[in-house]
């Protein structure tokens, strides 16, 4: 019994070892004064100081985050009010219309970035930022339905109709029961659809303009001349960043229960 | 505990800030040093345009050269990258537009050309094309320069580690097959470079499309395969200083690179000849800012920007008026400089067509199998 209990502990060090041993070496050698990452020459902070004054960077990663920004906010709005309709009404062909919404999650996303090209271009409409966005928040509704029509299929539909036995308007009804109930969905539509348009690539590929180069577009671009621990210090600011994020977020709802 | 690590991370967050924003305005090496350059008065303001779309390679642009251009002209440039001529080709195909600049390679020049989507470039708004190497304008594949003005340019050598293979050892490209290297070089992942390598050793040409050549350069990359550890076009670098391999065929300005980090490598060009490319600065067609990208192009060949550019990246420079700004130790570096001689029978890559280049490849894919 117990030499079972060590394996499985084993295992599990070898797992989180196998998921962060990455991200550690990625962080110490975003110290190593090298440019190349295979010889360690000793520590420096110099690619953090050239990180922040590197102005194609910081563009890439406010474009990321424009992005994702707005996509998160649009296809969590269009995505909640489809969810809420598909839940609520009676439609023809309802299997139909639920199945077109969900292809996309199953879609190879370079078929939706070559779809989204080739409109775009047979519309004439110019390839940009508007572009980027368009095809990031066409891909994310059909997430943000998923997330939460299991939301609406967990929710106690008697609330609604007790809301409205006694005497909330629809429009009452959807402020102060439904939305409220559907809160802790809502906001993981939004955190899923911010991390995948911040993940994307491929949409972005497809459809970047002038002007328009997201922070993966950025680095797969310095792959090919020169890959410097710029990249490596870039990435520990955003664990740092995320670190400390989650951290907050763990602290937040731990207190709140 | 925990709250000390927290602690911990706050302060090296903030003392990185710090530090960045001590040293920002510093520069790399020699490019500081340089005079700033002025401003052209004969451009006529009222035809620039709010901004400038840049299409090219990464890290092929040093920012200190864009932000000059900005401050001088007020213009707002946006650089966006591809990684390779084929990915620009197909953006412009699929018909992204919007760009004012891109640094397409003379094959893909030939290419862009062929399919009308280049601009001419006037003339007279370029008065710095007479700062241009005499060896590198009227080019076969656009003789007065109407649609392409080279940028940068390099070749493709053999690197040895001196502390290993004497440079004496390399007189030839033959001599990558000497036993000795067993299991000791790089070469790069590319069809066309080892291909056109294995074509010259028999004395043909680069771009020869003769059936039984082909077979018999297959056939001789076959026997190289025993002195091959890696295949590696992107980095080679790693592997030279990180000892693994003690040489091998690498792109100069990788060499370059490397030849900067340590001293004990070398750079030689085999006399029977190589692959040169040069990249030209070209504007596609239906630019919205067609007089701005051709005053940028201008600023570009102006002899201190083009020595700040040199300065940052180790590739050629098309620029003789940027000569004398150019520090000699880069003059002296064969990556960055290769001798007059080595050049001599230097070949551009031609584009062959879809079904040569698939031909080539399959060669290359079954030499790796």
């Amino acid at each position: 019994m117990k030499g079972k209990r060590d394996w499985l502990k084993l295992h599990a060090v070898l797992v989180y070892v196998f998921l962060y041993l990455p991200i550690l070496i990625l962080i110490v050698l975003s110290f190593n004064s090298s440019r190349t990452s295979a010889v360690w020459k000793g520590f420096t902070l110099n690619w953090y100081v050239k990180l922040f004054q590197n102005r194609l960077l910081w563009e890439a990663v406010q474009n990321s985050l424009i992005i994702a920004t707005a996509t998160a906010l649009i296809a969590t709005t269009l995505g909640t009010a489809a969810a809420l309709s598909l839940h609520r009404r009676q439609i023809r062909g309802r299997l139909w219309v639920e199945g077109l919404l969900y292809l996309p999650l199953v879609l190879p996303d370079i078929v939706l970035g070559v779809g989204a090209l080739v409109l775009f271009t047979a519309l004439g409409v110019g390839l940009g930022l508007g572009t980027m966005l368009a095809a990031h928040v066409g891909t994310s509704i059909s997430y943000v339905v998923l997330v939460l029509r299991a939301r609406l299929a967990d929710m106690d539909q008697r609330l609604e109709e007790a809301a409205r036995d006694l005497g909330a308007t629809p429009w009452q009804t959807l402020w102060h029961v439904t939305l409220p109930l559907l809160a802790p969905g809502i906001l993981a539509a939004v955190l899923l659809s911010f991390t995948l348009s911040l993940d994307d690539f491929i949409l972005s590929f497809f459809t970047a303009g002038p002007g328009s180069t997201t922070l993966p577009l950025r680095i797969y671009g310095m792959m090919k001349t020169g890959l410097t621990p710029e990249v490596n210090a870039l990435s520990t600011v955003m664990v740092l960043v995320t670190g400390i994020a989650t951290t907050l977020y763990l602290r937040l709802t731990q207190n709140r229960i | 505990m925990r709250k000390r690590v927290g602690l911990a991370v706050a302060a090296l967050l903030m003392a990185t800030v710090a530090l960045s924003g001590c040293s920002s305005g510093g520069n790399t090496g020699m490019a500081a040093d340089l005079p700033r350059p002025e401003r052209d008065p004969n451009v006529d303001t009222s035809r620039l345009s709010a901004e400038l779309n840049v299409f090219t390679w990464s890290e092929y642009l040093p920012q200190s050269v864009i932000s000059e251009f900005e401050d001088l002209y007020g213009v707002r440039v946006n650089y966006d990258t591809y990684s390779s001529n084929e990915e620009m080709h197909a953006k412009l195909k699929a018909g992204a537009s919007g760009y004012d600049i891109i640094i397409p390679e003379i094959y893909m020049v030939k290419v862009l050309r062929r399919e009308g989507l280049l601009e001419t470039i006037d003339h007279a708004n370029v008065p710095n094309l007479e700062n241009l190497d005499a060896r590198f304008v009227g080019l076969e594949h656009d003789p007065n320069n109407d649609y392409s003005v080279p940028y940068v340019w390099g070749t493709t050598g053999i690197v040895v580690n001196t502390e290993r293979i004497s440079p004496d050892q390399i007189q030839s490209w033959d001599d990558l097959w000497n036993p000795a290297f067993e299991g000791k070089l790089v070469v790069p992942d590319d069809a066309r470079e080892m291909v056109g390598i294995a074509l010259r050793t028999a004395g043909h040409g680069l771009n020869t499309t003769d059936p039984a050549a082909l077979q018999a350069a297959k056939e001789k990359l076959k026997a190289l395969k025993p002195n091959v550890r890696a295949y590696n076009s992107d980095s080679p670098k790693d592997l030279l200083l990180g000892g693994e391999v003690w040489g091998g065929v690498v792109w100069s300005g990788e060499a370059a690179l490397v030849m900067r980090e340590s001293d004990s490598y070398e750079f030689i060009i085999p006399p029977e000849g190589v692959t040169i490319w040069i990249d030209h600065v070209a504007i596609p067609k239906d630019a919205p800012h067609k007089y701005t990208a051709e005053v940028f192009i201008n600023f570009l060949l102006d002899p201190l920007v083009s020595a700040r550019i040199s300065a940052e990246y180790p590739y050629g420079n098309p620029n003789k008026a940027a000569m004398p700004y150019i520090p000699a130790e880069d003059l002296a570096n064969k990556a960055i400089n290769p001798p007059s001689e080595w050049l001599e029978k230097a070949e551009s890559l031609d584009d062959l067509g879809d079904d040569m280049n698939q031909l080539y490849d399959q060669i290359w894919t079954e030499v790796k199998g």
